[in-house]
């Protein structure tokens, strides 16, 4: 049989060149880019308005100034209830599994796109990185959005509740009252909502990017979604 | 002695749902000579596609060897496969396989970022080709934006973009009318005679009869014949009878 040079290896893309693709298939898919962050913004913003409401509400009853609406409520000796621990708890697992579902929606219906790449001659990593540089950006982008937005909305329930007072008492820093839990503060709430969103995004996106990107190129063209 | 382009040998493919298991292929072996426009015929289902998944390392076989310029493709990394899918083959589908996202101009070139062409270069290569395949005044239009028939000269543009010894053509025309998949065709045939590219094809189109050189019909993931182009041409005209 007839020896022909043998194959050589396939090269890695320079990092801006990745960075370029994955900006482009974002800006090009716009609208769905959108739905896709607008699924981590309202995540991270039902999980940062829970919180932040919960920590105002501290802040307020650890001042003395909280009102009825709170002193009904059950309050064990910490001075936080049960049931907005469970609130938190809860916010949290509406805002994973949403985020988490709605990346993997976005990467399922994209399982073609992958194969194409695959034969265009893209390596595995190369598809990876691409979602994770979309996602990342999608991520981050959805959870400040969602942070600002949750803890806005907190801010306007608690002007509602304590009016004017509310600032005086504002939990912006972490504290450590002497009775109660560690006080996260708003600042480092929205900081917390900013990564998480992010960590979510990437992990939803990379993980069945990376599944898709290890499947032969003829079965990921063949999945139908 | 002739100068074998792709051989297998005994390609076995498997499919397992649930718990039954689906032989797509059962023993395949056929040698492709350089230069050569093969088309792989068969009813949906005779394993034809599955047979070009094999040759084209876009699948692996159950069992079997697939060599491709004397390369046994169950001995690549992963690198390597990558490198022969950029440089060797260039792939045209039924469903044109263009990626959405980006215009013509940027399906063409995207082969060549992979190998690692510098930008001027290979945006005026991308130009020339999408120009050869007479779509110089659509470049920077969007696949959906396009007809099928430009879709899939965008798809051949894109397949010729690292001048590939190989061009593999699944069902190229299946989805196109009559006269348009003619002139995909056409063009394909003109690329295996210019510039001597061998050309694999899996197809039922009995337009791509005549301007194959060997057809290999695959029934029930066999070899159930092969025929030369000079039994062709009466084979030609017996089978168009029936349409």
């Amino acid at each position: 049989m007839n020896q022909k040079a043998p194959i050589e290896e396939q090269i890695d893309l320079p990092f801006l060149e990745s960075l370029r693709i994955s900006f482009q298939s974002l800006k090009i898919r716009f609208g769905r880019s959108i739905i896709t962050t607008a699924g981590i913004t309202l995540g991270i913003a039902f999980l940062v308005s829970v919180w932040t409401n919960n920590e105002i509400e501290f802040a307020l009853q650890e001042s003395g100034r909280s009102t009825d609406i709170t002193s009904i409520d059950e309050t064990s000796e910490q001075g936080i209830s049960t049931k907005d621990i469970w609130l938190i708890i809860m916010s949290l697992i509406v805002c994973v599994v949403g985020i988490a579902n709605s990346m993997l929606m976005a990467v399922t219906e994209r399982f073609r796109e992958i194969g194409t790449m695959k034969c265009l001659g893209a390596l595995d990593g190369f598809v990876v990185r691409l979602f994770l540089l979309e996602s990342g950006f999608q991520g981050f982008a959805g959870a400040l959005i969602g942070a600002l937005i949750g803890t806005l909305g907190a801010i306007t329930l608690g002007l509602k509740n304590y009016g004017l007072d509310l600032f005086f008492y504002f939990p912006l820093l972490p504290a450590r009252p002497e009775n109660g839990p560690m006080q996260v503060g708003v600042l480092l709430l929205i900081l917390i909502g900013c990564v998480l969103g992010m960590i979510l995004a990437v992990i939803g996106s990379s993980f069945p990017a990376w599944r898709a990107a290890k499947l032969p190129p003829a079965e990921a063209m063949r999945t139908e979604v | 002695m002739p100068d074998i382009v792709v051989k297998t040998e005994d390609v076995v493919k498997e499919y397992r749902m649930g718990s039954n298991v689906l032989r797509a292929l059962d023993g395949i072996n056929i040698e492709i000579e350089r230069g050569e426009y093969i088309s792989l015929m068969g009813p949906s289902g005779s394993g034809k596609s599955t047979l070009f998944n094999m040759i084209g390392a876009l699948d692996r076989p159950t069992e079997g060897e697939v060599y491709i310029d004397g390369q046994n493709m169950s001995h690549l990394s992963q690198r390597q496969i990558a490198a022969f899918r950029c440089h060797r083959v260039g792939y045209i589908f039924q469903s044109y396989n263009l990626l959405n996202v980006r215009t013509a101009h940027g399906n063409v070139t995207l082969p060549m970022i992979f190998a690692g062409i510098p930008e001027k270069q290979r945006n005026e290569k991308a130009e020339k080709l999408l120009d050869r395949v007479g779509l110089g005044d659509r470049m920077y239009h969007l696949p959906d934006e396009l007809s099928g028939g430009q879709r899939q000269r965008v798809a051949i543009a894109r397949a010729l973009a690292n001048d590939p010894s190989i061009i593999l053509a699944d069902e190229p025309t299946a989805n196109l009318d009559t006269i348009t998949g003619r002139e995909i065709i056409d063009l394909i045939k003109q690329l295996n005679t210019e510039q001597g590219v061998t050309v694999i094809s899996a197809t039922h189109d009995l337009k791509m009869l005549d301007v194959s050189d060997r057809i290999v019909d695959i029934r029930d993931g066999l070899v159930e014949r092969i025929r030369n182009r000079d039994e062709i041409e009466i084979q030609v005209g017996e089978v168009g009878g029936h349409e």
